[in-house]
């Protein structure tokens, strides 16, 4: 059980959490990405725990570094980040007023949700443009500039733009 | 058992992590610049997912304390990977073709070691199918596309899958340690496989309108150690850095 004072100390590391920025996305920070799982006090320090978006993104170590300097930073020294991979990381867990952030930045957000299936059996799905709303896109490769994106292209403002995908 | 439980672990990276290198040849060099990125992205993942395995397997080797001494300091002899993780790259058609062959086997695999009964090998599976399905969709796509292309683009597929098609066996043959780790309920028989990877790769090669080859000879040996012609280049690559400065970080 946490007590009073360890719950202010939580609710503290949260609001510098809220700070910290996707490395390669900066207009959304590691909450509303859904790295970070959990902030707890146990054996005597504050465990944050957080999971990795794809095994290979190179971006999880600088995500660390960059957690453990901001609570450095704000006076919190006791305390170690852990990483785990259960349950795995989902694009479901982007919460939407992150998607907004994305869109607006540039980067279609995730269409659907991870139980739907369909992609499986090569169905494409509509990604409305970013830029101009439109429908009438193309996707031109399913990996993109990062692991997390795949690459599309808009037929009416000609624009290509990044998709998250569904994850 | 902690040490063999590691063993089979650094066997199951093996592949992804001597795949991962072969599409990292590719960086750069890749025959459009999405093909490129394509290639690279997957071969990041596989390198991750290697990372997830030796990480883990670090922790219950009596033989080795970190993951770069399991990726870096091995002989040739003690890797585990399958022969058609080494082939080279050779061309488009071969490189996807290799891709195919072994996502398939991956996905499935991975849907099995979903089920294990250890619980960090059942958290990289399940972690490490959501990219491999990402993989198989797109090597899948490549293969029907050319496949069933221009007349030369068959031409080219239907030799790639001539020659990588005699080291498909071997994905599906199991090891000792296979065996013993499927009798524990923590890994999978492979054998236990075959008949759906054969299957699902053949409907996939009829729709792209390839012959399936009749090979009487099958590539075996991987997961004993003994490699092909290909293996120790790789490795003069792969472990040029830590050979040279033991030790290094990034
Ligand atoms: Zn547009």
């Amino acid at each position: 059980m946490v007590n009073t004072t360890q719950k202010a100390e939580i609710d503290k590391i949260y609001k510098i959490l809220e700070t910290i920025p996707d490395p390669e996305i900066p207009v959304i920070n590691v909450l509303e990405l859904g790295i970070v799982r959990d902030v707890d006090f146990a054996d005597g320090q504050y465990v944050i725990t957080i999971t990795p978006t794809y095994s290979g993104c190179p971006a999880m170590e600088m995500i660390e570094v960059n957690i453990k300097a901001g609570l450095q930073e704000n006076g919190i020294d006791n305390f170690t980040v852990k990483t785990t991979l259960t349950p795995a990381w989902t694009t479901d867990w982007i919460t939407d007023e992150a998607k907004v952030k994305l869109k607006e930045y540039g980067i279609a957000p995730p269409v659907e949700k991870t139980s739907d299936t369909s992609w499986i059996l090569n169905e494409e799905k509509t990604v409305p443009c970013p830029q101009c709303d439109s429908t009438n896109t193309k996707l031109l490769s399913q990996f993109g500039s990062t692991a997390c994106k795949a690459l599309y292209k808009c037929n009416d403002c000609l624009e290509p733009f990044d998709y998250f995908k569904c994850h | 058992m902690k040490n063999k439980i590691a063993k089979y672990l650094i066997q199951l990276g093996d592949n992804c992590l001597i795949l991962g290198q072969r599409l990292g040849e590719l960086c750069g060099h890749g025959p459009a610049l999405e093909i490129d990125i394509a290639l690279t992205n997957i071969s990041l993942d596989l390198l991750g997912q290697t990372r997830a395995y030796f990480q883990y397997a670090a922790e219950m080797s009596d033989d080795f304390d970190n993951e770069d001494q399991i990726a870096f300091l091995r002989k040739s002899s003690d890797y585990r990977n399958c022969h058609l993780t080494e082939l080279p790259n050779t061309d488009f058609a071969h490189t996807i073709i290799r891709q195919f062959l072994f996502d398939q086997y991956h996905q499935l695999l991975l849907t099995d070691l979903m089920n294990s009964n250890d619980e960090k090998l059942k958290a990289i599976a399940t972690k490490s199918i959501k990219e491999v399905n990402y993989h198989l969709r797109f090597s899948k796509d490549w293969v029907i596309r050319l496949g069933d292309g221009t007349e030369t683009s068959k031409v080219k597929m239907q030799e790639a899958l001539n020659t990588v098609w005699r080291y498909t066996e071997e994905l599906l043959r199991p090891s000792e340690l296979d065996i013993e780790m499927e009798g524990l309920g923590i890994g999978t028989n492979p054998d236990q496989l075959k008949e759906e990877y054969f299957e699902k790769v053949k409907s996939v090669l009829q729709f792209a309108t390839l012959e399936i080859p009749e090979n009487k000879f099958f590539g075996k040996g991987g997961k004993e150690g003994v490699h092909t012609e290909h293996f120790g280049y790789i490795l003069s690559d792969l472990q040029y850095m830590q050979r040279t400065y033991p030790n290094q970080q990034w």
